[in-house]
C-alpha cells in the first residue's frame, strides 16, 4: 500500500490543525485561522537554530544549520540513519553540545545547560523505563525529583494515566505490561513534568504495524490536548506525514527541506526528497521553455513531454521531472493527454485497493502507474506483457534542477 | 532413563564428595580424644553397635563451655562483615569504571582481575608479608618519600587481615557487580537526568537499585569463604587476631584433639548455611526478574 496513504486519512479526519498547504490558502480566502507560524513574519520561534554545527571527531553530525520551530507545532525530523537527526535531538535534550553556533529556547540560550536543568523531556526509543520501578513511581519520579507536594503529584500522576489510559496498570512493573502499554507509560513520564518541548526518539518504532497507526492518532491526540511542542525523529516517512505539521528532510547533517507534509510531497525541492517521501517517476531531459511556467522537455529516446513549472529553467539545461504513480493513468488506447507514451506491462504490485503497473517505455524506462481496484480482481484490465499507454497531465509533475 | 543418569551423576557426585565426608567429620565430632592412630575413638574396629552407643554430644557441649570458640565466631563474623564491607567499596567503583569503560578495553580490564588467580594463592598471601613487614616495600617507600618517619606495624595486625581478604576476595566481588551493570541500559540513566535527576542522584536512585543483585553476589562470595578463612590470619594476622578457622586449625594439627576440630567445623558449617541459602534465594531472584 502506498505509503502516504494513511497520512491522507489523518488530515481529512479532520484531527490536529489546518494543515493545508499554505500556498492554497494564499489563492483562496480561508474563513477559519490557520496554523501556520512558519509563514508569520511576527511569530517567535520556540526554538531557533542558528548556524549550528556539530562535530564528532573529525566526522561532521550537523553541518551549519539554521531551523526555526514554533510554539505548539509537531514537528518531525526526517531522514535515514546516521542524518542527524538524533544528534540534533540530543543536542536539544541537553546531552550534546553544538561545536558551534547557538541553540535557543524561547529565546535564550541554551547550549551548556545540562539535561536536568532543561523545560524539555524526551520520550526514548528503548522507552528507557526504569524496571525497578513500578508504572505510577516512573511517571512520578520527574515531579518527585521537583520536590512536588504529595497531592499535587498524586493528582498531576492520576491526570497522565488518565491521558494515557493507564489507569489499571499503575501498580505493575514495566516487564508485567505490553509493548504498546510501555510506550504510553513512557510517553506519560516525559509529559508529566508539562515541558515546553517533548522530544520523542523513534516512539513507534518497537510496535507492530497496526498498533503503531493506532498509535499515531493517539499521539497526534495528546499533542493536541496538552498543546505542547512536539519534536519527533523517525526514520518512517509514513509516521512523519501522519502526525507532524512540518517535516524537515535531512540528509548528511543538513536539512534540506522543511514542509508541511502536503508540500514536501507534493513540491519536494530535490530529487533526494522526492524519492525519500513515498513512491516517485523520474524522467531526466532538456528542458526548453514554450511559454509562461509551461517548458518542453527533450527525454532521450522517450522524446518530447510537457510539464509546467515555476521554477524558472534555461533552454538547454538539464532537469528531472518527478511524477507520483498515483498521478499516472493506464490506458489501453492513447488517450488525449498533455502527455501520453506507449509501453508494456513489466509487473504488477497488487496491494489490495490499489494496483501498482510497471510499465516498461521504449529505451527500457520503467514507470510506475498506480490506479484503484474498483472492480473485483477477475474483471481487472490489464496483465502481463499487455501493451499499455501511460498518460500524466502537463501539472501533475514537479521539475526539479538537482 | 538418560535424563535420570543425566540427574544421577551431579548428585552422586555431590553424595561422594560432601555429603559422606560430612557424615564422617560429624561421626568424629560425636567422638572422644585418645591416644591412638587415629587419636579418636570409638572407631568401626569396636563393631557397630559398640560405636553408636559411646557417641554423645559432649565436644558441643565443651564448645560452650570455653569461651574462646564463641568469642572467634564473633570474631570471625565480625571480620568478615567488615572485609566484606571494605571489599564492596573497593570493588563497585572498579566494577563500575569498567562498564563504563570503551567496548574495546572490556576484556583487557576483565583479564586483568582474572590475572592474579593464574599465580598460586599462597604465594601472593606470602608476597604481601614481604609488602607489609616492618622493612617491608610500603614501610620503605613511605619512608623513602618522607610522609612517615617512624615504620609502621602493619603485618600481625587485624588491619593485614583485612587487606588480604580484600585482595583475595575482589575480583568475587567485581565480576557479579560488572555483570550487572553491564548490563544496564546507558539510556535509563540519561531518562533519569532528563527528569530532573543530577549525575550523583541518577547513579544513586537508578544505578545502584539495579545492580542490587550483583552487590549481594558479590558480597556473600566473600563473606562465606572469608568466615572460614584460615591462611590469611595465620599469615597475616597476629596473636591477637582470632578467627574460627585457625582455632579449628591449632585444635587439629597442634591439639591433635579431631573431635573438638570436627565439632567446630560443625557448627561453623551450621552457620555458613544462613549466608548460603540467603545467595541461593538471591540468585534465584535474580533470574526470576531476568525474565
Amino acid at each position: 500500500m502506498d505509503q502516504n496513504q494513511v497520512g491522507y486519512l489523518s488530515r481529512l479526519s479532520g484531527r490536529g490543525h489546518d494543515l493545508r498547504p499554505t500556498s492554497y490558502s494564499e489563492r483562496t480566502p480561508v474563513s477559519e485561522p490557520v496554523f501556520a507560524p512558519w509563514n508569520d513574519a511576527d511569530a517567535t520561534p520556540l526554538i531557533t537554530f542558528q548556524n549550528v554545527t556539530k562535530k564528532f571527531g573529525e566526522f561532521v553530525a550537523i553541518d551549519d544549520l539554521t531551523l526555526d520551530i514554533f510554539e505548539k507545532e509537531f514537528f518531525a525530523l526526517l531522514g535515514p540513519s546516521g542524518c542527524g537527526k538524533t544528534t540534533m535531538m540530543r543536542m536539544l535534550a541537553g546531552f550534546e553540545n553544538p561545536s558551534s553556533g547557538a541553540i535557543s529556547l524561547s529565546g535564550k540560550n541554551i547550549a551548556g545547560v545540562p539535561p536536568n536543568q532543561r523545560a524539555v523531556n524526551m520520550m526514548f526509543q528503548s522507552y528507557a523505563l526504569f524496571p525497578h520501578l513500578s508504572v505510577w513511581e516512573n511517571i512520578a519520579f520527574g515531579l518527585k525529583r521537583d520536590g512536588m507536594f504529595k497531592d499535587a503529584l498524586n493528582a498531576r500522576v492520576d491526570e497522565m494515566l488518565k491521558l494515557t489510559r493507564l489507569e489499571k496498570f499503575a501498580r505493575r512493573k514495566p516487564h508485567q505490561i505490553s509493548g504498546g502499554q510501555r510506550q504510553r507509560v513512557a510517553l506519560a513520564r516525559s509529559l508529566a513534568k508539562a515541558p515546553k518541548l517533548l522530544l520523542l526518539d523513534e516512539p513507534l518504532g518497537a510496535l507492530d504495524k497496526k498498533l503503531r497507526q493506532d498509535t499515531q492518532f493517539e499521539l497526534m491526540d495528546i499533542q493536541e490536548k496538552t498543546g505542547t511542542t512536539f519534536v519527533i525523529v523517525t526514520h518512517d516517512q509514513e509516521e512523519a506525514m501522519t502526525v507532524a505539521s512540518r517535516v524537515a528532510v535531512m540528509d548528511e547533517g543538513r536539512i534540506i527541506q522543511v514542509a508541511t507534509p502536503e508540500h514536501i510531497y507534493e513540491e519536494p525541492n530535490s530529487v533526494y526528497v522526492a524519492d525519500f517521501i513515498g513512491d516517485v517517476n523520474l524522467l531526466t531531459g532538456q528542458a526548453k521553455a514554450t511559454g509562461q511556467d509551461t517548458y518542453e522537455i527533450e527525454v532521450p529516446v522517450l522524446g518530447s513531454i510537457f510539464a509546467s513549472s515555476v521554477r524558472p529553467f534555461s533552454d538547454g539545461q538539464t532537469c528531472h521531472l518527478a511524477i507520483r504513480p498515483e498521478k499516472v493513468a493506464i490506458h489501453a488506447e492513447r488517450p488525449s493527454a498533455d502527455n501520453a507514451v506507449q509501453g508494456k506491462v513489466l509487473d504488477i504490485a497488487y496491494l489490495g485497493n490499489l494496483s501498482t503497473y510497471h510499465v516498461e517505455l521504449p529505451g527500457g524506462q520503467i514507470i510506475k502507474a498506480q490506479s484503484a481496484n474498483t472492480r473485483r480482481i477477475s474483471r481487472r484490465t490489464f496483465t502481463w506483457e499487455d501493451p499499455v499507454w501511460v498518460s500524466w497531465t502537463a501539472t501533475a509533475g514537479v521539475l526539479l534542477d538537482q | 532413563m538418560r535424563r535420570a543418569v543425566l540427574i544421577a551423576v551431579p548428585y552422586l557426585w555431590l553424595l561422594a564428595l560432601f555429603l559422606i565426608p560430612f557424615f564422617m567429620v560429624f561421626k568424629i565430632s560425636m567422638s572422644d580424644a585418645i591416644l591412638a592412630i587415629p587419636p579418636y575413638g570409638p572407631t568401626m574396629k569396636d563393631g557397630f553397635r559398640e560405636l553408636i552407643s559411646q557417641l554423645d554430644f559432649e565436644n558441643f557441649v565443651f564448645l560452650t563451655t570455653d569461651d574462646l570458640y564463641w568469642k572467634a565466631y564473633l570474631s570471625s563474623l565480625k571480620i568478615a562483615f567488615i572485609a566484606t564491607v571494605l571489599t564492596l567499596m573497593v570493588g563497585y567503583p572498579v566494577a563500575y569504571a569498567m562498564a563504563r569503560a570503551p567496548e574495546e578495553w572490556r576484556p583487557t580490564l576483565m583479564m586483568l582481575v582474572i590475572l592474579p588467580f593464574w599465580t598460586s594463592f599462597l604465594i601472593r598471601v606470602y608476597a604481601w608479608i614481604g609488602i607489609l613487614s616492618t622493612n617491608g616495600f610500603l614501610n620503605q617507600f613511605l619512608m623513602g618519600i618522607g610522609v612517615i618517619s617512624e615504620p609502621l606495624t602493619i603485618l600481625n595486625t587485624n588491619t593485614a587481615v583485612y587487606i588480604g581478604i580484600i585482595y583475595t576476595y575482589v575480583p568475587f566481588m567485581i565480576l557479579p557487580i560488572y555483570a550487572a551493570l553491564d548490563r544496564l541500559d546507558a539510556s535509563l540513566i540519561e531518562a533519569a537526568e532528563d527528569l530532573g535527576c543530577s549525575r550523583f542522584k541518577a547513579f544513586w536512585l537508578i544505578t545502584f537499585p539495579l545492580s542490587k543483585n550483583g552487590v549481594f553476589a558479590g558480597c556473600f562470595l566473600v563473606f562465606i569463604p572469608a568466615l572460614g578463612e584460615f591462611v590469611i590470619p595465620s599469615l597475616l594476622g597476629g596473636s591477637s587476631t582470632l578467627m574460627i578457622g585457625k582455632v579449628l586449625f591449632e585444635e587439629f594439627s597442634f591439639n591433635r584433639d579431631w573431635p573438638v576440630a570436627s565439632a567446630v567445623a560443625v557448627v561453623l558449617l551450621l552457620i555458613l548455611i544462613v549466608p548460603i541459602v540467603l545467595f541461593q534465594m538471591n540468585q534465584q531472584r535474580a533470574q526470576e526478574a531476568e525474565q
